[in-house]
C-alpha cells in the first residue's frame, strides 16, 4: 500500500520535475488568461500586405515571427550559459554591430540604396563580424577567467557606438525588395520567414548536438571545468567556442532586424533583447549557473516570452514599461529555482504529507 | 628587472607579498591619472591648467564617485550590482515629478530618494544574500525594473521648476585660493556643488569605516573566502545583504545628487552608468573575485574615467560614441591586467 503511493507520488513528480514542463505550464497559464480576457486573441486573418502578397496577421503570427529571433539566440545563450555559468549580455549590441556591417557591404556610405553586393556576402560579413566580437566575448572569459556578464558588459556598452562608427553614424537603407523577405514575408507563402529561419536554424543546433561531443562536452565543463580537464576536455576552448556559436546566432537575428526595417536605428534595435534571450532560458529551466541543459526547453521558452510581450502590448502597455514587468517575471522564477526556496518548499510537502499520514 | 623581482618576492613572506600586489594595482591607478592629468595639462592646455575644470569633473561626476563607491563595497562582498544607473534615474524621475507635479518640499523629496534606494537595496539583498541568486541576474532584473518604472511614472523628460530646488541647485560653495583671473580681468572664484562635499564625506566615511571596523574588515573577509569567514564566526549572509543594502542607499543618495546636478527628470537619464561605476571600481584596484578594494582607488578611478572622457571630447572626438568605446577600452585593458596580476599569484 505504502509503496504503491510513492510510486504514483513520484510518477506525479515526474512529470513536475520534466524541464519542458515549465515552459509548457507558463503557456498554458498565459493562454488560459488570454483566452478568459479576451478570445479575439487567438483570431488570425487572412490579407494582403502592402507589396500584394498573401499573409496571415494576427497576435499568434506576431508571436511566431518575434519569438523567432529570441528562439535563435535562445540556442546560442543556452550552450553559453551552460559552458561559462553567466550570460551574455552583449547580444542586442553585436546585433547592431552585425546589422550595421550588412548595411555597410550591401549599400555602403552614400549609396542610393541599391545593393552593392549580394545579400549572402553581407550576412557573411556580418557572421564574421558577430563571431568576432562572439570570440572577443569569449577570450575574456575563457582565456583570462573574468565573468562572462562583466566582460560581454564591455561590448554592451560600446556596441552600439562601434555599430554607429562602422557606418559613419549614417542610416544606409536598402531599397532592393529581396531584403525584406528576410524578415518579413516570401512572396506566395503567408507565414512569417523569420519563423523559417529559426526552424533551420534549430535543426541544425540539434543535428550538431546529436552527431558531435558538443553538448556532452558542455554540460561537462559547466559542471566541473577543472574535472573536465582532468578527462582531457579543453574547456577553455569549449567556452570560447560557446561565445563563438552564440555569435553566429546574433549574426542571424541582425540579418532579421535589419531586413524588417530596410534600415537600421542603433540605439534602439535589438533594445533589450538580452534580457528575452535569458529570461529564455531561465523559463527553459535551465540552471542560470551552468550545467545541464535542454535547448529545445530554451526555445520554447522564446516564444513563451514573446506571448507575455504580446499579451502586455494588448493591454496598452508602453514598449518602454515592458522591462518592468518582464523583470518581475524574471525574479519569481529565479526565486522559485533558487536552491534555498526549494529546499523550504520540499520541507514543507513533507510536512504536508506527515500530517496526512498521521490523519 | 626581472630576477631583482623574484628576489624580492622571495625575500618577503606571502602576507606581504599578497599586500604589494594588492596595493600595485591603486598605485598603478593613481600613476595613470596623473600621468593622463598632467599630459592633459602640457599637449591640450586650454582648460586643463585651470583649476575650475577640475573642480567640473568633480561636479559632474559627484553622482558616479557616490555610486561607484557603494558598487565597490557590494564589489568587495564577492558581489556586483547593474541596478544603480536605473535606481538614480528613477529616483531623479520620482523626485522631479513630486517637486514640480505635486509641489513637495525638497527635504521630502530627499526622503524619496533614500527610499526609493533602501527598497532596492534590501530587496536585491534579501535575494542575493539570503535565497543565494546570482547577484548579476538579481541586478539585471532590477536595472530592467527601475527602468521600466522611469518610464511608467512619467515618460517624457522635463525640467523642475520648483523654487526652493533650484535655489540649493544654485548653491555654489567657493573653494578659497583656486580662482582664476578671465578675459576681462575679473577675478573668478572656483566652484564646487553641494553634491561633491557630500560625495566627499562619503568616500572619507565609507573609507574609515572599511579600514577600522569591523564590519568593514567583514566585507573584506567575506569576499576573501566566504568558507573562511564562515569559519571565522562572521555572518557571512548578513554581511552580503548589508553590502547590497548600502550599495542601494548609496545608489539613492547619488541618484538625489544627479538629480541637483541636472535639475529634470528623464527617463534616459544615467544610461550606462552601472558600467561608469563598475569601470571606476575596477580601475580603481577593486578586484572582481571579491576581496581586494580600496574606497580611495576607487574615487582615483572616477576621476581617471572622467580626465580621459573631456580629453577624448577636447581632442575634438566629441561624438557621443567615443566616450563609450574609450570607457569600454579602459575597463578591458584594467580587467585585463587584473586577470593576469591574479593569473600570476597562483
Amino acid at each position: 500500500m505504502a509503496d504503491k503511493k510513492k510510486t504514483m507520488g513520484s510518477g506525479v513528480t515526474a512529470i513536475f520535475r520534466k524541464q519542458i514542463f515549465i515552459p509548457i505550464a507558463a503557456l498554458l497559464l498565459l493562454a488560459v488568461f488570454n483566452l478568459i480576457m479576451d478570445p479575439s486573441f487567438f483570431e488570425i486573418s487572412f490579407g494582403y500586405n502592402s507589396a500584394g502578397h498573401p499573409v496571415l496577421t494576427g497576435n499568434l503570427m506576431t508571436i511566431l515571427d518575434y519569438g523567432s529571433e529570441v528562439a535563435i539566440l535562445a540556442i546560442g545563450m543556452t550552450l553559453v550559459t551552460a559552458a561559462s555559468g553567466g550570460q551574455d549580455i552583449s547580444v542586442g549590441a553585436v546585433v547592431a554591430i552585425a546589422g550595421s556591417v550588412i548595411l555597410r557591404v550591401l549599400v555602403g556610405l552614400g549609396g542610393d540604396g541599391t545593393l552593392q553586393a549580394p545579400i549572402i556576402v553581407g550576412f557573411l560579413a556580418a557572421c564574421g563580424a558577430a563571431m568576432l566580437c562572439g570570440a572577443f566575448n569569449g577570450v575574456l572569459v575563457a582565456v583570462f577567467k573574468i565573468q562572462p556578464m562583466v566582460a560581454t558588459l564591455i561590448l554592451y556598452t560600446a556596441g552600439r557606438s562601434i555599430a554607429a562608427w562602422i557606418n559613419n553614424n549614417e542610416l544606409p537603407s536598402v531599397t532592393d525588395e529581396t531584403f525584406t523577405y528576410f524578415g518579413g514575408f516570401i512572396p506566395g507563402i503567408p507565414v512569417p520567414t523569420p519563423f523559417f529561419i529559426a526552424v533551420v536554424c534549430i535543426v541544425i543546433a540539434l543535428l550538431v548536438l546529436k552527431f558531435t561531443n558538443l553538448g556532452l562536452y558542455t554540460q561537462a565543463v559547466g559542471i566541473n571545468a577543472e574535472s573536465s580537464r582532468l578527462n582531457g576536455l579543453n574547456p577553455t576552448f569549449i567556452k570560447w567556442l560557446t561565445f563563438v556559436i552564440l555569435g553566429l546566432c546574433v549574426a542571424v537575428v541582425g540579418l532579421i532586424k535589419t531586413s524588417r526595417l530596410s534600415t537600421i536605428n542603433y540605439s534602439v534595435i535589438a533594445k533589450d533583447i538580452e534580457m528575452d534571450a535569458i529570461l529564455a532560458v531561465a523559463l527553459g529551466g535551465n540552471v542560470l549557473s551552468g550545467g545541464k541543459f535542454n535547448i529545445m526547453a530554451s526555445i520554447l521558452g522564446a516564444y513563451v516570452i514573446q506571448f507575455l510581450t504580446t499579451t502586455l502590448y494588448k493591454f496598452q502597455v508602453s514598449s518602454d514599461a515592458l522591462p518592468a514587468y518582464k523583470a518581475v517575471v524574471v525574479i519569481v522564477l529565479v526565486v522559485i529555482s533558487a536552491p534555498a526556496v526549494k529546499e523550504k518548499i520540499a520541507a514543507w510537502g513533507k510536512k504536508v504529507k506527515a500530517q496526512k499520514g498521521d490523519a | 628587472m626581472k630576477k631583482e623581482k623574484k628576489a624580492a618576492d622571495g625575500a618577503l613572506t606571502a602576507k606581504k607579498g599578497k599586500l604589494t600586489d594588492t596595493s600595485l594595482l591603486l598605485i598603478i591607478t593613481v600613476a595613470v591619472f596623473f600621468v593622463m592629468y598632467i599630459g592633459a595639462m602640457v599637449f591640450l592646455q586650454k582648460g586643463f591648467l585651470k583649476p575650475q575644470t577640475f573642480f567640473n569633473i568633480l561636479n559632474a561626476n559627484a553622482a558616479l564617485i557616490i555610486t561607484a563607491c557603494g558598487m565597490s563595497l557590494v564589489m568587495i562582498t564577492g558581489g556586483i550590482d547593474i541596478s544603480v544607473g536605473g535606481v538614480v534615474a528613477l529616483v531623479s524621475m520620482c523626485c522631479a515629478v513630486y517637486l514640480d507635479f505635486m509641489g513637495g518640499n525638497v527635504f521630502v523629496s530627499i526622503i524619496i530618494a533614500l527610499a526609493i534606494g533602501l527598497a532596492f537595496g534590501a530587496v536585491q539583498g534579501f535575494l542575493v544574500a539570503y535565497l543565494d541568486i546570482q547577484p548579476f541576474i538579481v541586478s539585471l532584473a532590477g536595472m530592467f525594473f527601475a527602468r521600466g518604472m522611469t518610464t511608467i511614472v512619467h515618460t517624457a523628460p522635463f525640467n523642475v521648476e520648483n523654487e526652493a530646488f533650484v535655489a540649493l541647485k544654485g548653491t555654489r560653495i567657493t573653494v578659497p585660493g583656486m580662482g582664476t583671473v578671465n578675459k576681462l580681468g575679473k577675478y573668478v572664484n572656483a566652484y564646487v556643488e553641494i553634491g561633491v562635499i557630500v560625495a566627499l564625506l562619503i568616500v572619507v566615511l565609507l573609507f574609515c569605516m572599511l579600514r577600522w571596523t569591523r564590519a568593514g574588515r567583514n566585507f573584506y573577509a567575506v569576499g576573501g573566502n566566504r568558507q573562511s569567514a564562515l569559519m571565522l564566526g562572521i555572518n557571512v549572509k548578513k554581511t552580503r545583504f548589508f553590502a547590497h543594502l548600502l550599495c542601494g542607499i548609496l545608489a539613492g543618495i547619488g541618484g538625489y545628487v544627479y538629480f541637483l546636478h541636472v535639475g529634470s527628470g528623464s527617463a534616459s537619464h544615467a544610461s550606462g552608468m552601472e558600467m561608469n561605476a563598475i569601470a571606476s571600481s575596477i580601475i580603481g584596484g577593486t578586484l572582481l573575485t571579491g576581496g581586494v578594494g580600496n574606497i580611495f582607488g576607487t574615487f582615483v578611478g572616477v576621476l581617471s574615467l572622467s580626465t580621459i572622457q573631456n580629453i577624448v571630447s577636447s581632442i575634438g572626438l566629441d561624438q557621443a560614441w567615443w566616450t563609450g568605446i574609450t570607457v569600454a577600452a579602459m575597463l578591458c585593458i584594467f580587467l585585463v591586467i587584473q586577470s593576469v596580476l591574479l593569473a600570476r599569484k597562483k
